[in-house]
C-alpha cells in the first residue's frame, strides 16, 4: 500500500503519464466507492507528508485571517495606557473593559452610523425588491413591442462599472437635490443593482407559467398577479437579494462618501472612516470601532452561512 | 386566435381545456389572457394591454435611465469640455483632456500603480485555487477551514482599512510578529514608498481571496464523481486528473474571475484611499479621477478619465465574452 502510494505520488509530480504503475494500481480501489474516489482524485495530499503540508498550509491560512482580526479584537479591550505599554500580540488585561466601545458609540457617532445604515438599509432593500421583481415580471410575462430593447438596456447597463460614472451621476443626483440626502444613497441602491433584476428574471423563469394563467381564468388582473402570485413565489429569490445586497450596502463606503458628507448623515462606513481624523492616534477606540462594525457581519455570516455561499455563486455567475 | 404566433397561448390553451377557455373569455376583459385579448383588440388603447408591461417598468427604466444612461451620456459629453462642475457654460476643448490623460506623466503614473493590483489578482487566484483544490476533497474541519478563509470578504471595507492600518503601522502586529522572529528593524509597511503599494495590493489579496475562493470550490463540488472514477479507470495520475478533469470543469468560473481580476485592479479605490488616501505614490487611477473632480473641481477632465476607464473595462469583458463565450461577467 505505502509503496504504491508512494510511487503514484512521483508519478504526479514527474509529470503526465510518466507512471506505467498507474494504471493496474488503480483498479483495486474502485469497490470502495465514493469516499476512496475522492482521495484518490489527489493522490499525493493522502501521503503522510501530503498530508503535513496540507494542514500546514491550511493553519497558515487561518492564522493569516484571524492575526489582524484578533489583534485589533485585543486592543479594543485595553486601557489607554494599558495600549501604550503592551505587546500588539498580548491579550488585555481586562476582557470586561467596555470603555472604548462606550466611547466609539457616543463620541464616535457610531449610534448614530447604525440609525443610519438601518433606515437606508431598509427602505433601499424593499425598492430594489419592488424594482426586481416588477422588471422580471413584466419582461418575463409579457409579449410587447419594446421587449428586447428593454432586455438590451439592463443588458448592457451591466457593463458599466458605477465606479467609472460616478462623475456624472453626481450631476444628476444634485440636480434633483437629493445631495446630502438619505435618498441619495437609497435612489441610487436601488436604481443601479441590475445583478438583481437578474437574479429575479432566472427565478422568475423557473416559475411555471400555468400558475399566473390559473389566476387570470379567474378573473385576477395583472397587478393581483403579481403581488399574489409572483411575489410569493419570488420569496427564495427574494431572500438571496437580501442577504447579498443587505451585505453590500452595509459595507458600501464609495456612495455615502461621495452623496452625504454631512456629519448626521454618516453611515456605518463613514462614521468609522471619521475615527481617523479625532481619534487619530488612539487605536484602543478606533478599534473598538473596528469591532463593533464588524461584530453585525460576523453574526449574519455565522447565521446565514449557506445562503450566502449560494447567493454569492447566483450573483456572481448570473 | 390567428394572430398567436407564440408557443404561450397555445400551450395555456391546452392545459386548460378548451370548454373553460371559453367560458372565462366572455366572462370579462380582465379574466382574458394576453394572447387572445391582443387578437381582438390589437394594440387598441382601451383594452389596456400594450400599456400594461409599462406600468411595472417605468419605474425601473426610469432609474435605469436617470442612474446609468444619463450619466453615460453626460461623461461622455463633459469629457470634451473644459467645466468646472459649476460654470452654467462648458467649454469645449476638443481632445485636450485626453491628450493631458495621455501625455502628462502625473496623470498617466497611476496607470502603473495598477500593475501591483494586477499582480496581487494573479496570486489571489493562484491561492484561490489550491484552497479549493484540496478543501474539495476529505479534510478535518473542513467547514470552519472554509469559513474562515472566506469571511475577510464580508467585512466592511473601512473596517479591513483600520485592521490593516493598525496590523502595518510602525510597531504594530506585524512588526511585534517580526520581532519574535528577531527582525529588528522592520520596513516602513506604508510610509516607504517601494513597499507601500506591495502593502496595500496584499490588504486586497487579504480581502478578496475568500470570493474566488468560494467561486472555484463550488465549481470543484459540482463535478460528478463519475468523472474521477473514469479518470481512475483510465489509470490517471493525481496531475492528469487536475489537468482533464477538474481544471476544465471550473475552465468558466477561472475565465470569469480573471477578469474581474483584471477590471478590478484598475478600479482599485476603497483601500489604499482609506489606509493612505493616496500618499506615497499609492493613488489609483479612480482616487485620481475623485481627486480630479471633487478637490480640484476639474470636472472636464475627471469626465475624461472615467470615459478611459470605462472603454478599458469595455475593451477587457469584450475579450472575456470572445474567449469565453458561454459566461457572463458582473462587473457592477
Amino acid at each position: 500500500m505505502t509503496d504504491h502510494t508512494t510511487g503514484r505520488a512521483t508519478g504526479a509530480t514527474a509529470g503526465p503519464a510518466s507512471d506505467p504503475t498507474a494504471g493496474p494500481a488503480a483498479r483495486p480501489h474502485l469497490a470502495r466507492g465514493g469516499l476512496a474516489r475522492r482521495w484518490r482524485a489527489l493522490r499525493p495530499l493522502t501521503t503522510p507528508l501530503g498530508i503535513a503540508l496540507k494542514y500546514t498550509s491550511l493553519l497558515i491560512a487561518v492564522a493569516c485571517a484571524l492575526i489582524p482580526l484578533a489583534t485589533v479584537f485585543m486592543a479594543a479591550f485595553k486601557s489607554r495606557e494599558e495600549f501604550a505599554t503592551s505587546d500588539p500580540l498580548a491579550p488585555p488585561a481586562d476582557w470586561f473593559n467596555l470603555e472604548n466601545f462606550v466611547v466609539a458609540f457616543t463620541r464616535g457617532g457610531m449610534l448614530q452610523g447604525f440609525a443610519n445604515t438601518t433606515i437606508i438599509l431598509a427602505v433601499s432593500l424593499v425598492g430594489t425588491i419592488l424594482v426586481g421583481t416588477m422588471t422580471a415580471y413584466a419582461v418575463d410575462r409579457f409579449d410587447f413591442r419594446g421587449r428586447r430593447l428593454v432586455m438590451s438596456a439592463f443588458l448592457l447597463a451591466t457593463l458599466v462599472p458605477a465606479v467609472t460614472t460616478q462623475v456624472a451621476t453626481f450631476q444628476v443626483v444634485n440636480g434633483l437635490g437629493l445631495f446630502n440626502t438619505r435618498w441619495a444613497a437609497i435612489v441610487l441602491f436601488m436604481g443601479t443593482d441590475i445583478v438583481s433584476i437578474y437574479i429575479f428574471l432566472q427565478f422568475m423563469r423557473s416559475i411555471p407559467r400555468s400558475l399566473d394563467e390559473a389566476a387570470m381564468l379567474d378573473g385576477a388582473n395583472r397587478l393581483t398577479i403579481y403581488a399574489r402570485i409572483v411575489v410569493p413565489l419570488l420569496r427564495p429569490a427574494i431572500a438571496t437579494v437580501v442577504i447579498i445586497k443587505g451585505i453590500a450596502i452595509y459595507n458600501e463606503y464609495y456612495i455615502p462618501f461621495l452623496y452625504m458628507p454631512s456629519r448626521d448623515l454618516g453611515v456605518v462606513s463613514t462614521s468609522l472612516f471619521r475615527f481617523m481624523g479625532p481619534f487619530g492616534a488612539q487605536w484602543e477606540i478606533i478599534s473598538a470601532g473596528a469591532v463593533l462594525v464588524i461584530i453585525p457581519t460576523l453574526i449574519a455570516f455565522l447565521l446565514l452561512q449557506r445562503q450566502i455561499y449560494s447567493g454569492l455563486t447566483s450573483g456572481a455567475t448570473k | 386566435m390567428t394572430s398567436l404566433t407564440e408557443s404561450r397561448p397555445a400551450r395555456r390553451a391546452g392545459g386548460r381545456g378548451g370548454g373553460a377557455w371559453h367560458v372565462r373569455v366572455r366572462g370579462g376583459s380582465a379574466g382574458r389572457p394576453d394572447g387572445a385579448r391582443r387578437s381582438r383588440s390589437g394594440r387598441g388603447p382601451g383594452h389596456g394591454l400594450p400599456v400594461t408591461p409599462w406600468l411595472f417598468l417605468v419605474v425601473p427604466l426610469g432609474l435605469l435611465v436617470l442612474f446609468t444612461y444619463v450619466p453615460v451620456a453626460n461623461m461622455v459629453w463633459y469629457g470634451f469640455t473644459s467645466w468646472d462642475g459649476l460654470d452654467p457654460v462648458k467649454e469645449p476643448v476638443g481632445l485636450d483632456n485626453y491628450a493631458r490623460i495621455f501625455t502628462d506623466p502625473r496623470m498617466f503614473e497611476v496607470f502603473f500603480v495598477s500593475l501591483y493590483y494586477l499582480a496581487g489578482a494573479a496570486v489571489q487566484l493562484v491561492l484561490a485555487l489550491y484552497f479549493a483544490t484540496i478543501l474539495s476533497f476529505t479534510t478535518w474541519f473542513r467547514n470552519v477551514f472554509k469559513g474562515v478563509i472566506f469571511f475577510p470578504y464580508l467585512i466592511n471595507g473601512v473596517a479591513i482599512g483600520l485592521v490593516f492600518l493598525f496590523f502595518l503601522r510602525p510597531g504594530g502586529t506585524l512588526d511585534a510578529m517580526l520581532g519574535l522572529l528577531g527582525v529588528a528593524e522592520p520596513p516602513q509597511w506604508l510610509g516607504d514608498p517601494s513597499l507601500v503599494n506591495v502593502s496595500l495590493a496584499a490588504t486586497s489579496v487579504w480581502r478578496y481571496l475568500g470570493l474566488n475562493f468560494v467561486l472555484f470550490l463550488g465549481a470543484i463540488q459540482s463535478i460528478p464523481g463519475e468523472l474521477y472514477e473514469a479518470a481512475d479507470l483510465d489509470g490517471a495520475t493525481s496531475w492528469q486528473k487536475f489537468r482533464y478533469v477538474i481544471a476544465p470543469a471550473i475552465r468558466p468560473i477561472i475565465g470569469l474571475t480573471t477578469i474581474l481580476a483584471i477590471s478590478g485592479s484598475l478600479s482599485v479605490f476603497e483601500i489604499p484611499w482609506i489606509m493612505t488616501g493616496g500618499a506615497n505614490g499609492s493613488t489609483t487611477f479612480v482616487i485620481q479621477t475623485v481627486q480630479q473632480a471633487f478637490q480640484f473641481n476639474k470636472f472636464g477632465l475627471a469626465s475624461a478619465m472615467a470615459v478611459v476607464l470605462l472603454l478599458v473595462v469595455l475593451l477587457v469583458t469584450w475579450i472575456q465574452r470572445r474567449l469565453f463565450p458561454d459566461e457572463r461577467v458582473d462587473l457592477t
